[in-house]
């Protein structure tokens, strides 16, 4: 749940600037809800990256995978190095 | 060109010639050759000079034989010397060689009909002494501006609101109606503004006042009836033919002038064909200019460098640093007199100053052309989505995305609900006349996330964007989405930014009047008869112009592919030259006390910014219209009075140096 809760908050502080106005779920979809539109993938990516030193391949930007926040922490949680 | 200001007052009484002469005082810079001021009971005209035509003969105000009739004009009236021969058929008397003399005759033979008659760029105001009623008005598209207000009984009017705020009683509040119009249009939707109870005459409309009031008529709009697509290409030849001549004459008319001219080369198309134009029909060696930037991703000046050899010009250029750009926005601002979203207009001031500086004050450019033949993206876009969402299971042609979206080439793989959001295709029944606009105004008013709770609560509601469908004409929801999108572009961009903020008011600010050939009437309404496909083959934009300029330009500049006019963004207000205001004026102490934004939103922003994670084009249009903003209301809200000060002390010490 830590996880999820520091890559909301990542998503309210860089895309809605704190504002977070009406509250959004973490399997809301970015896009449909309009928090992220085509450009801010790249700053999703980029975040994703050098916070978990993580490498992403072009197989893994898909919707499934950044959409969300759920999308973003399992993604995240399956390239961490196990514990 | 010029500047000018006026003021009647309905209930009768007097007017002060010095409150006229500290409203033209402000517009100076628009011209600087001469000041003229006319005060007549209860009303008052005034003018301040960029000679052109007639420099011995055409000083303003100018009155008519019998002194009926008085006129303060801004512009050119491109046909006058055709306008000037029926006149003369007909009985008419000159005493000078000047367009504005033209003018004059004319709404005595025709009255406010009289704008029908000209090809041009204007705004005016005729006094109307026997009908004791002022006419005013403004070009077909928008090309030179004109603002109103009244206070009490006293109506006031201005090339530019700084003329109206230096009558003491006119106040100066932002209106945040106006500023979320321009987080959402990216300009304001007249006669809206910035400032509350100024208003703008908007494009292809005149006013009349008297003791009764106010009355706005309009006189002209784009309609598109467009003729059937052929494929027939000894038509499309007549087309293009056909298209050439009136560019030609267009060009033709604009090169009337008692001062050389000079042109504008932005490398792109359509300035390449307005200055070979001009070239074509100029004896003198052609003095042209330009725009060049270090970052590689804004220049273009290797195209530059073709069409200069091509066209064997007398060339200078200015190279554009992000620095420069961050020292001379505040003078931007005070110039576009509205914030802006992108920090495109100061390289364009830059390059007024080096033509002013160069001699020149008249400079042609390929302004309209995008427009009025099809050049911009969001035409192409609309053009695709429109096909996406006819055919969204097609597997066929998926390299039209990837030129648009290049990193989404998995889109055809995608959920449908994703993919809808992406492509804005469910686009509500109600919003569909929007349809290409929808996704860059859905995006642009994402920028009020940074509006503070006190601005939001003051914004009236409008999700359905009822301040443009108000205004729509009757046939448009008949249209082709491809002429629709047209249509918003040249109703609202055009005349709101591009001719505005990027135009008259960049080059009035070095006293540079810009001549735009593609924007003569003659050529919008050709245009808008055009099948669609010669505008746009499939997605090759400005299919008909290219055809017509074969041979007229260089090969590389004919096929490069379409960059549109960009500057370096909000980077640059990370430079030295912006330190002192950021500081300044971005600080949560200033963000708090002038009330329009949120603090903590701002911070989070310029944090983001500071951590070199800013990449996305919100934050960047976010920063710039925050800065813009917040040096507006600087200037104009809290210190106007000094900079009001310091106007008049410059122009004093201008005026001791000449």
């Amino acid at each position: 749940m830590a996880l999820n809760n520091e890559l909301r908050q990542f998503v309210i502080d860089n895309f809605m600037f704190g504002n977070p106005g009406e509250s959004f779920a973490d399997s809301d979809s970015f896009l449909e809800r309009g928090i992220i539109d085509s450009t801010g993938v790249m700053e999703l990516i980029a975040f994703l990256e050098q916070r978990y030193r993580i490498k992403l391949q072009d197989q893994d930007l898909i919707p499934d995978n950044l959409d969300s926040v759920d999308g973003l922490a399992r993604l995240v949680e399956n390239r961490l190095p196990p514990n | 060109m010029c500047g000018i200001a006026g003021m009647f007052n309905l209930d009768g009484a007097p007017v002060a010639p010095e409150s006229l002469r500290g409203m033209i005082r402000m517009l100076a810079h628009r011209g600087p050759d001469d000041t003229g001021v006319h005060a007549q009971d209860a009303v008052g005209l005034a003018h301040a000079r960029l000679s052109i035509i007639d420099l011995a003969g055409g000083h303003q105000p100018m009155p008519n034989e019998d002194a009926s009739l008085w006129i303060t004009f801004n512009g050119e009236i491109f046909n006058y010397l055709e306008l000037r021969q029926d006149l003369i058929r007909k009985g008419h008397r000159f005493a000078t060689r000047s367009d504005t003399e033209v003018l004059l005759h004319l709404y005595e033979e025709e009255g406010d009909d009289c704008v029908r008659y000209l090809n041009g760029q204007w705004a005016f105001a005729i006094w109307d002494n026997q009908r004791r009623r002022l006419f005013l008005s403004r070009d077909r598209l928008g090309v030179r501006p004109l603002f109103y207000t009244q206070v009490n009984k006293t109506f006031l009017f201005g090339s530019e609101i700084k003329a109206l705020f230096a009558h003491k009683e006119v106040s100066r509040e932002i209106d945040v109606n106006g500023l979320d119009e321009l987080f959402t249009y990216w300009c304001t939707i007249p006669p809206a503004t910035l400032f509350r109870n100024i208003h703008e005459l908007p494009p292809g409309h005149s006013m009349s006042v008297d003791a009764g009031g106010v009355s706005i008529r309009f006189y002209w709009d784009c309609q598109f009836e467009t003729e059937s697509a052929v494929a027939d290409s000894s038509r499309e030849q007549k087309y293009a033919d056909e298209l050439l001549e009136l560019l030609i004459d267009a060009t033709q008319v604009r090169l009337r002038s008692d001062v050389p001219v000079g042109a504008y080369l932005s490398g792109g198309l359509d300035s390449t064909v307005t200055t070979a134009l001009v070239k074509k029909y100029t004896n003198a060696r052609l003095r042209t200019f330009s725009v060049a930037f270090d970052d590689a991703v804004f220049d273009e000046s290797p195209f530059q460098r073709d069409a200069v050899r091509f066209l064997d010009t007398d060339h200078q250029e200015i190279r554009c640093t992000k620095n420069q750009i961050a020292e001379v926005f505040p003078e931007v601002i005070w110039h576009t007199e509205k914030p802006v979203l992108r920090t495109a207009p100061a390289p364009l001031y830059l390059l007024s100053r080096l033509v002013r500086n160069s001699g020149y004050k008249v400079v042609v450019t390929g302004e309209g052309a995008d427009e009025v033949l099809g050049g911009y993206d969001i035409f192409k876009e609309t053009k695709i989505r429109r096909f996406w969402e006819s055919q969204p299971n097609s597997k066929m042609r998926p390299a039209l995305l990837r030129r648009l979206y290049p990193y989404l080439q998995n889109i055809r793989n995608q959920p449908d609900a994703y993919r809808n959001a992406f492509f804005h295709i469910n686009v509500d029944p109600a919003l569909q006349p929007f349809f290409s606009h929808i996704p860059r105004w859905q995006l642009t008013a994402k920028l009020k996330t940074f509006f503070s709770d006190a601005t939001r609560a003051q914004i009236a509601a409008d999700d359905g964007y009822s301040k443009v469908r108000t205004r729509l004409p009757r046939s448009f929801t008949s249209w082709d989405s491809f002429c629709q999108a047209q249509y918003l572009e040249t109703k609202y961009l055009l005349p709101g930014y591009i001719l505005s903020s990027q135009g008259d008011r960049m080059g009035m600010a070095h006293s540079v009047e810009g001549r735009f050939p593609f924007l003569d009437h003659r050529i919008v309404e050709f245009a808008s008869r055009l099948p669609i496909s010669l505008k746009m083959k499939v997605l090759n934009e400005k299919f008909l112009l290219k055809r017509s300029a074969a041979g007229l330009i260089p090969p590389s500049v004919m096929k490069r592919h379409k960059q549109p006019y960009r500057a370096p963004e909000a980077c640059s207000f990370l430079q030295p030259a912006a330190r002192e205001y950021m500081q300044e004026l971005l600080s949560p102490e200033q963000i708090r006390h002038d009330g329009i934004f949120d603090e903590r939103s701002v911070a989070l922003l310029l944090d983001k910014f500071r951590r070199g994670a800013a990449i996305g084009i919100k934050d960047n249009m976010g920063l710039v219209g925050i800065v813009s903003t917040q040096l507006l209301i600087h200037q104009f809200v809290n210190h106007f009075e000094s900079r009001m000060t310091s106007h008049g002390t410059q122009q004093r010490i201008a005026a001791v140096r000449n």
